[in-house]
């Protein structure tokens, strides 16, 4: 391995670990990514010259905390800082009251505190946490560079201001903070997910990062199953990247993909991890969405795939989310389950709350169920609806495409 | 951290007078925690809005409203300056507190100090 690649390998796995020690020995959070960085640069030099070490990790901790001492010395406000950083060159860390000692855990809950806005945590996780630069994380949320510039850097000052602790909760908060964690971990991998078309590799290399970071959060929280879960299903998922759009962009449904192309490794492995996950007897929504998905990676064909298994898991998914979105999911497994009557029931069901009028999957679901009928002149209908109110492009000319296959029969 | 607590109440809702209020059981409890624990350091309850005066000053001249500067939902019926470690200590408090449970809210802004 040259010294270039030892230290790319190194910024994927060690970045925010040497940021977030960095933040608990200084307490501020630009002079740890500026001595992080500093560290990275050394490196190249200094592994190109003496070989790499033998933990890089720990070799780029101390030099950026060797950094971080001089930049605060000679600051007469860091005197304070400074005593703080000397004593921590010691190795061992303060404990938690959750009994957890990993400063990256530490990190996760702090940049997804609740009371940052959830547009300031997720941009925070990127940044300090998977090392994205800001012209990244801005191109990745489709937002000029300055405005996610002025994201972070309010966001960092409501953390200073504010005093959000930096430390994983204590145990009677951790529960509901956890699932506040992993629903940034999932935002996150929706959208670099939702990026299918492949033009822009930015987006499509968040899914990579997202679940490099839910490997370390698994890791870190070994008693969470829904951490497990998380991962299984990011995994699941990624799986079919490669297959939902065709070579013209087009998005290609699950029942049409091509299973062959399907990253078959990385489904074995999600389902493994689902398997240890639901072992543990404390089911939760993470967990049984990668239980549909390996429904899904588990059948060797479309028509193979056990509905009424994912019709019934759907049902599960409903007691622990009780959203509008999941039971339109539901109604699309039972009518593939149990009939299309039966699916178009539950659609009917949702209409008439109206909770749902704006969204497009609800007539698209419709006019799906209406196709699969027979019933194509309903489905038009149905289609055309979906069509006034889609967004995507990608999604628009999908349903245009079926549209025009159920006005020609 | 010292942080205020801004208690805000919905418009139209009961005022309870500060007796009313040391006799309520829901608020018993929260005052008897807080004096324990030592944690207000200062505040005030304050009579309802409709008694507000809005003073502004445009050049010489001071104008004054009748009540609240600005027409809202909630009012804000009282403050507690507190001292606790960290937000999540602040946020503990707040939600505990009988206007967060009653109907209205509680806004937590660190002190600048």
């Amino acid at each position: 391995m040259t010294a270039e690649e030892a230290v790319a390998a190194a910024f994927q796995e060690e970045w925010g670990q040497v940021v977030a020690t960095l933040i608990r020995v200084t307490g501020d959070w630009d002079l740890a990514e500026e001595c992080a960085q500093d560290a990275f640069a050394q490196a190249l030099d200094r592994w190109r010259r003496d070989g790499v070490p033998r933990r890089p990790g720990a070799w780029l901790t101390t030099t950026a905390r060797h950094r971080a001492m001089d930049v605060l010395r000679r600051e007469a406000v860091g005197a304070r800082k400074l005593r703080e950083a000397a004593m921590l060159t010691a190795p061992e860390e303060p404990y938690d009251d959750s009994g957890v000692q990993d400063d990256r855990l530490r990190l996760i809950f702090t940049c997804c505190h609740p009371a940052l806005h959830i547009e300031a945590r997720v941009a925070l996780t990127l940044r300090t946490l998977a090392g994205l630069t800001t012209p990244e994380i801005a191109r990745a949320f489709l937002v000029p560079e300055a405005t996610m510039a002025q994201r972070l850097v309010r966001a960092k000052k409501k953390i200073r201001n504010a005093g959000i602790p930096y430390r994983v909760p204590p145990a009677h908060l951790l529960p509901e903070r956890t699932t506040g964690v992993l629903g940034v971990i999932y935002l996150l991998f929706n959208e670099g997910y939702a990026a299918a078309s492949g033009a822009d590799l930015v987006r499509r290399n968040l899914c990579a990062e997202v679940i490099r970071l839910a490997r370390v959060l698994a890791r870190l929280m070994p008693d969470e199953p829904e951490a497990l879960g998380l991962l299984a299903l990011l995994l699941l998922h990624d799986a079919r990247r490669e297959t939902r759009v065709d070579a013209d962009g087009e998005l290609v449904t699950l029942e049409d993909q091509d299973r062959t192309a399907w990253d078959h490794a990385e489904a074995d492995e999600g389902a493994a991890l689902l398997e240890t996950a639901l072992r543990r007897g404390r089911p939760g929504p993470y967990q049984i969405q990668a239980a549909i998905a390996a429904c899904h990676t588990t059948a060797a064909t479309a028509k193979d795939t056990d509905w009424a298994d994912i019709a019934a898991l759907y049902g599960e998914l409903v007691r622990f989310v009780p959203s509008a979105v999941v039971r339109l999911n539901r109604a699309v497994a039972v009518g593939m389950a149990e009939g299309t009557d039966a699916g178009l029931a539950l659609v009917a069901e949702l209409e008439r709350e109206g909770e749902l009028s704006g969204y497009h999957l609800l007539p698209a679901t419709r006019a799906d169920l209406l196709r699969r009928s027979g019933r194509t002149t309903e489905a038009a209908q149905a289609y055309e609806r979906a069509l006034e109110l889609v967004e995507n492009d990608a999604e628009r000319h999908f349903l245009e495409k079926r549209l025009g296959e159920c006005r020609s029969t | 951290m010292k942080y205020a607590l801004l208690i805000c109440t919905p418009v139209g809702g009961a005022e309870l007078s500060p007796a009313e209020i040391a006799d309520d059981p829901r608020f018993t409890s929260y005052i008897e925690e807080v004096r324990s624990r030592d944690l207000v350091k200062g505040g005030a309850r304050l009579r309802p809005a409709s008694d507000a005066t809005t003073v502004r000053v445009q050049g010489d001249e001071v104008l004054l409203t009748d009540g609240p500067f600005i027409e809202s939902k909630e009012y804000i019926a009282g403050i507690d300056i507190v001292e606790v470690a960290d937000l999540d200590e602040a946020i503990s408090l707040a939600s505990r507190h009988p206007a967060a449970l009653g109907g209205g809210s509680v806004e937590v802004r660190p002190v600048w100090e």
